[in-house]
């Protein structure tokens, strides 16, 4: 399994489980990022504020790679503003689109994605647009330079699981990029059903910020999704339309 | 008048180091927007604030 590498824009990582870092507290973090085994630990670019000393820069352990995200902006431009601010923060290239119209549903807008996509690919960034799963969207993702797609499986914060579950089988399928499932999945049996699947990485940040025990959660979706990543490369078995197979022989009974 | 994150401050005629020396922001943590366009760090010395300006400064938070 050691050459099984997540790979995002000629990066590899070992740990295909990617960390929110948002409605907890700093000092969750470094028992997050070490329960969590992850690698990547997104965050969110802000006005500064003076009156507290501290920065979540502190807190995050060393090597772990940062993906800031766009959220706040409701245009491609926005985005791309915000991708360029977080890139002078001096952390990396790593973007993770995120953009938004409603904040009732914060349904992500595909068609302004695509346009930042484009735009911050060209300029270096290793984009990581976060989406609507429709497989027209994801190929012109792909064509604007995207290292991965990153399908909502249920609205943000909801975990309410893979509600999109059919439509992130056709992206596995037809999208020659990394699959990585973002935002909705609340327990680790949702987490492993969508390795199961195909999916190259899963983002969390709800499930584990609203769960009683985080560092714990946090160590239930590691092995939830390193099971389905096993599960999924050692191909599963399948599935009979109807009736039963013996697993046992059917022969040498002790009887007549 | 400058606004610098949305509050309008009387410091026009400062240079932009000047004025976060002034303040709490902790500048290895930071980027600058000036009337929309990025500032590097080491043109915050050369930067004079003007009346009109329109100053962001921003940094990470938690966020998924």
């Amino acid at each position: 399994m050691t050459d099984d590498k997540l790979i995002l824009g000629g990066h590899e990582f070992n740990s295909r489980f990617i960390l929110g870092s948002g409605k907890y507290s700093l000092n969750l973090i470094e028992a997050a990022v070490r329960d969590a085994g992850a690698e990547i630990i997104t965050l969110a670019v802000r006005r500064a504020n003076t009156q507290k000393g501290e920065n979540i820069l502190d807190y995050i352990p060393k090597g772990i790679t940062l993906l800031p995200n766009t959220s706040g902006a409701r245009n491609a431009d926005e985005a791309v503003r915000i991708a360029r601010l977080a890139r002078e923060l001096g952390c990396g290239d790593f973007v993770k689109i995120e953009i938004m119209r409603d904040s009732k549903y914060l349904l992500p807008d595909n068609y302004e994605t695509v346009k930042a996509t484009e735009i911050l690919a060209k300029e270096g960034f290793v984009v990581m647009p976060y989406m609507y799963p429709d497989l027209n969207i994801a190929r012109d993702l792909v064509s604007a330079g995207a290292a991965c797609v990153m399908p909502l499986a249920a609205p943000i914060g909801s975990n309410k699981g893979l509600a999109t579950k059919e439509f992130i089988q056709i992206l596995i399928d037809e999208i020659p990029l990394p699959v990585i499932v973002d935002a909705g999945i609340g327990k680790p049996s949702e987490a492993c059903e969508a390795m199961e699947m195909g999916a190259a990485a899963i983002m969390a940040n709800t499930a584990l910020a609203t769960a009683g025990n985080l560092p714990l959660m946090a160590s239930a979706m590691k092995l939830a999704i390193e099971a389905g990543r096993k599960a999924y490369l050692a191909k599963p078995g399948r599935v009979l339309s109807r009736g039963a197979s013996a697993s046992d022989p059917l022969t040498g009974f002790l009887r007549e | 008048m400058v606004k610098v994150n949305g509050d309008f401050l009387d410091i026009a005629g400062k240079t932009l180091l000047e004025y976060l020396e002034s303040t709490n922001y902790d500048t290895r943590r930071i980027a600058i927007e000036k009337n929309g366009e990025i500032l590097p760090k080491e043109k915050y010395g050369k930067t004079k604030l003007e009346d009109g300006d329109i100053i962001e400064i921003v940094s990470f938070v938690g966020g998924g």
